[in-house]
């Protein structure tokens, strides 16, 4: 079963996603060990840098006894022009479940409908990280016990960041009210507004970080990605124009989370850390469980319901 | 009939009526008619109509066009008529429709989207989202088309 989108996901099957991420949490740890993927091969093909997504879809497959093949862009056939349909004819016979970040937007659709074999999408392009939302939901359901009905802000590179139009996507499924901060240049794109509108969404948009956090349940904090931008004069423009720190935090409600998706540059001062709003580091160690859900989910793998 | 006379009846073919004035060139490029084949094409472009104000006629001798080929037309000129010719008579009337995929009519316009490699050997797919409003991404990358946009880039 593919991963391309949120969309791929209902909200039940998305839930149970959490559930099945929530018993997998002590094979996470190292606390327990299951090979529920033994003899089950994973494909990552990063073929844009990635460091948690790789090493937490890594990590997961091995504490499942599964094996994983690395491909990287440096010095591969895709560097002497491979296209991208001929190296998943070649992954289609090496590899139970592939997952996929490509520079391209659509790579990940693309790379599915080349092949056989279950697709997971870890960011194609300004396109859709799915399996980061899906941490994402676990980290929100572990600091406020539930995900439905919240006051989200989301703040920084709405534009290009693929993590924040899947997030989002998401939670206006599940009845949040989204704040949208950004500059001018970094807006949401219009059709993703527009679907979130459609799904009943309600949707502020604002340039102003502070006065948006006050009444916030999550502050979800992204990076301007130097990357997506074609002109390095339009990326000093805006970058650093978003930084939040320890002192910022007085007056919030006393269970918000500040979260992010990591690599932070300066949108978060290590002053948060220490806090209890920090859920970013804990933030990037559920994507284990939930990537391994996901896994399992993919090769159609049924969890035990108590795991010892 | 009087602005049909501005070019004569034709023997056998497709006659496409009712193009939005203007637009006739666009469709011309739609159908990939270009003058390389010797069968002959007659084109009128603003011509009085009782129907719609003004029009363009397309007339193309010795061709019937598929149905396929025809709704390729739906996003300009979607209320023309169509009718095949066979020996001087209207041996067909046909109807232009979209549906809900267009596959191999124009690319994606999105400049990072994965078909922009021309060697990639995956059909070009945009989805028909919504018909009122007209809305079209690519099945790919979902970024809206415009249909300017997707004028601008037909294969």
């Amino acid at each position: 079963m593919d991963l391309i989108t949120m969309d791929d996901l209902t909200n039940e099957e998305a839930i149970s996603l959490l559930d099945d991420a929530e018993r997998l949490l002590p094979i996470a740890r190292g606390d327990a060990y299951l090979p529920l993927l033994k003899g089950k091969v994973l494909a990552n093909l990063f073929f844009e840098n990635s460091t948690r997504t790789r090493l937490s879809f890594e990590t997961s497959m091995k504490r499942l006894g599964g094996e994983v093949l690395n491909l990287s862009e440096v010095g591969s056939s895709v560097k002497k022009g491979e296209t991208l349909y001929d190296t998943m004819q070649m992954i289609d016979g090496y590899a139970d479940v592939a997952v996929i970040r490509h520079p391209r937007q659509g790579a990940a659709q693309y790379a599915a409908d080349a092949v056989q074999i279950p697709i997971m999408n870890a960011g194609d392009g300004a396109g859709n990280h799915p399996t980061q939302t899906l941490l994402d939901l676990f980290t929100i359901r572990q600091g406020q016990g539930k995900i439905d009905g919240l006051n989200v802000v989301m703040v920084g590179d709405l534009r290009y960041g693929r993590t924040a139009h899947s997030l989002s996507h998401a939670l206006s499924r599940f009845g949040a009210s989204l704040t949208l901060v950004s500059p001018e240049p970094l807006k949401m794109p219009s059709e993703i507004v527009r679907d979130l509108k459609s799904s009943g969404c309600h949707i502020e948009e604002s340039e102003d970080l502070l006065p948006a956090i006050s009444s916030a349940d999550v502050v979800y904090m992204t990076r301007i990605q130097r990357e997506r931008f074609p002109d390095e004069a339009e990326y000093e423009k805006v970058a650093g124009i978003y930084t939040l720190k320890a002192e910022d935090l007085r007056s919030v409600q006393s269970d918000m989370m500040v979260m992010h998706p990591l690599p932070r540059v300066n949108e978060i001062h290590p002053s948060i850390d220490a806090t209890s709003h920090a859920w970013y580091f804990k933030q990037a160690f559920n994507g284990v469980p939930t990537r391994m859900a996901l896994l399992c989910r993919s090769l159609g793998i049924d969890i035990p319901e108590a795991i010892v | 009939m009087s602005e049909m006379r501005r070019v004569s009846a034709i023997c056998n073919g497709t006659v496409i009526d009712h193009i939005p004035s203007g637009s006739a060139v666009q469709v011309m490029r739609m159908l990939h008619i270009d003058g390389s084949h010797s069968n002959p094409i007659s084109l009128v472009m603003n011509v009085p109509s009782s129907k719609v104000g003004s029009k363009d006629v397309l007339k193309i001798e010795d061709r019937e066009l598929s149905q396929e080929e025809l709704d390729r037309l739906a996003l300009i000129a979607p209320s023309a008529s169509i009718a095949i010719i066979r020996n001087y008579g209207v041996a067909e009337k046909r109807q232009i429709e979209l549906g809900s995929e267009l596959v191999n009519i124009a690319r994606c316009s999105f400049f990072n989207c994965i078909t922009q490699n021309p060697n990639e050997p995956l059909p070009h797919r945009l989805q028909v989202v919504s018909q009122d409003p007209l809305e079209i991404r690519c099945a790919y990358c979902g970024r809206a088309q415009s249909v300017g946009e997707i004028i601008e880039s037909l294969i």
